[in-house]
């Protein structure tokens, strides 16, 4: 103990617990990955046949762009993804309302969905090949069933969330109930619909390279799988780059409309 | 227009609620609920609306609501109840929505609702930028929009601090002078109770009952702190409320 009368300060026990961004930090991570990647393949760490140089990558990308064979992949993929996409988040997003709103649905359908969730939905490709043939119909019908369970799992339970006050509040005025359906149900669970659309995304994205694997000629997918079977390893990286951006473009619209759609919160 | 309440009744599986509760509320009239808090005031003001069936019992309504009436029995809720998705005037604007009515009268019935809040240069804004004060007032004005026969108001002030509280006192007594609305007033709050009263029902702990029934015959504009008469209202109800209070305080919530 000190003496009586001494002072000393409080010992300072917060702070921490609290990430910052700091923006130097992101673009030197990537370069610092970079210059490995240079660094192993120039000094031949990595056999050229393994990995190729950074360089050889841009240059590729840079080939199918001149020659239009990069926009042609990626307009496949696109239209497969979209088409695809919005099939499925329609569904889910009607199924999983119904299942919130109705005691008969949500007996019904919901064990039906749960049990459909955990299906590696890639499996089905055959059956959707057997059904719809080889061309884009069946990439739809994977992708669709894909996003289709997890969007409707998500509309469930962002309609069960929904504030019941607000609801009695409504009905309390005399608002009807699909009014109260469009302007109290479908805002409050806006959120949790935005949130299963970046799940289901990428779930879509998993879907659309996999089936393109499967049997496409166009699309990201099918150009990493033919680059693989010719070793083209720079062909191969400049595909998986696309299907990086093609996330990072998807995540960042979702984004947009969530800034847009929530800007209440 | 009356609201008449009939012998109602209401139980939640095993546990009783309500018992027998027998009342006239009159136009014009502020009728005063006060209980202690899990007593079924809420419920009953559920039911009082048509929110709920009550188990037994019957709440019917005598005389027609007056000209211009959009929807007689109108709820101002202790949370608000606002949709934090539309701004203070888009929720004014709610329950004037799936009438038919021109836009134009639409927002000029918004903005006078507003203004009579005194909230009409927050229009736009988002309630979570509001003070609990102005939600409560922005909730008043929904209220209001409509002009109701009869407001159902649950511990309106119940979420505020004590000052706001004195405040949206103030701004309910000189809505009532403006408009003499009629209204039942759910409150565990003996001071609000003795300011806004005409009539205090009082309730006794779960299952409610009316206990008794006290007239508070000062106007409401000469009612101030301090007055003689509402310091023998308050003792009254006091006196009729301490023991339920002090026994409800000592059982356990969940014992429903
Ligand atoms: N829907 C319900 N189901 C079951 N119990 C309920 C329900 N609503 C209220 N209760 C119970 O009824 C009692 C009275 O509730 P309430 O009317 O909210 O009381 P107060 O508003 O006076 O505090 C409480 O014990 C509460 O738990
Ligand atoms: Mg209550």
């Amino acid at each position: 103990m000190t003496p009586d009368g001494a002072l000393r300060p409080v010992p300072f026990r917060g702070g921490g617990f609290a990430p910052r961004r700091l923006r130097f930090a992101a673009p030197l991570a990537f370069l610092a990955v970079l210059a490995l990647w240079q660094a192993a393949t120039s000094l031949g760490w990595i056999g050229p046949l393994a990995l190729p140089r950074p360089g050889e990558v841009v240059a590729a990308l840079v080939d199918m762009a001149a020659s239009g064979e990069l926009w042609r992949h990626l307009a496949a993929s696109l239209q497969r993804f979209a088409v695809g996409w919005a099939l499925g988040a329609a569904l889910g997003v009607a199924v999983g309302f119904a299942i919130g709103l109705s005691s008969l649905a949500r007996s019904a359908a919901l064990p039906l969905v749960s049990a459909l969730f955990p299906i590696p939905k890639i499996a089905l490709l055959p059956l959707f090949i057997i059904w719809f043939g080889i061309g884009e119909a069946s990439k739809y019908a994977t992708i669709a069933f894909g996003v289709f369970a997890p969007m409707a799992i998500a509309a469930f339970g962002g309609v069960d969330g929904v504030d019941r006050g607000l609801i009695r509040m409504a009905q309390s005025f005399g608002v009807p109930a699909r009014d109260i359906v469009a302007k109290i149900v479908l805002p409050g669970a806006a959120p949790a619909l935005l949130s299963g659309a970046r799940i289901s995304a990428s779930i879509g994205i998993i879907l659309l390279t996999a089936a393109e694997m499967i049997g496409a000629q166009h699309g990201v997918g099918a150009l990493v799988l033919a680059a693989g079977n010719l070793m083209q390893t720079d062909r191969l990286i400049a595909g998986v780059l696309l299907l990086s951006a093609l996330g990072l473009a998807i995540a960042a619209l979702i984004g947009l409309a969530e800034r847009r759609l929530l800007r209440w919160r | 227009m009356d609201l008449v309440v009939e012998g109602v009744c209401q139980r939640y599986g095993a546990l009783d609620v309500l018992r027998d509760v027998d009342l006239r509320i009159a136009s014009g009239e502020i009728v005063v609920v006060l209980g202690p808090s899990g007593c079924g005031k809420s419920t009953l003001l559920r039911i009082l609306g048509g929110l709920e069936r009550p188990a037994s019992g019957r709440v019917l309504l005598a005389g027609a609501p007056p000209p211009g009436c959009l929807n007689p029995l109108t709820y101002v809720f202790q949370d608000f109840a606002l949709a934090p998705w539309r701004s203070a005037a888009g929720n004014v604007a709610l329950p004037l929505e799936h009438l038919p009515m021109s836009a134009a009268e639409r927002a000029e019935r918004v903005g006078e609702a507003l203004m009579r809040v005194n909230l009409a240069e927050f229009a736009d804004a988002w309630p979570r930028q509001l003070s609990g004060g102005m939600k409560q007032r922005a909730a008043i004005a929904r209220a209001l929009v409509v002009s109701p026969a009869i407001l159902l108001m649950d511990e309106p002030l119940s979420a505020l601090d004590a000052q706001t509280r004195e405040l949206l006192l103030d701004d309910l007594l000189r809505l009532w002078r403006e408009t003499r609305f009629t209204a039942v007033y759910v409150t565990h709050n003996l001071a609000e109770a003795v300011r806004l009263g005409h009539r205090v029902v009082v309730l006794s702990r779960r299952p409610g009952q009316v206990r008794d029934i006290v007239v508070i015959d000062t106007p409401l504009d000469e009612r101030r702190d301090g007055h003689p008469a509402l310091i023998e209202a308050s003792a009254r109800l006091w006196s009729l409320i301490r023991d339920e209070a002090a026994i409800a305080d000592r059982e356990l919530v969940d014992d429903a």
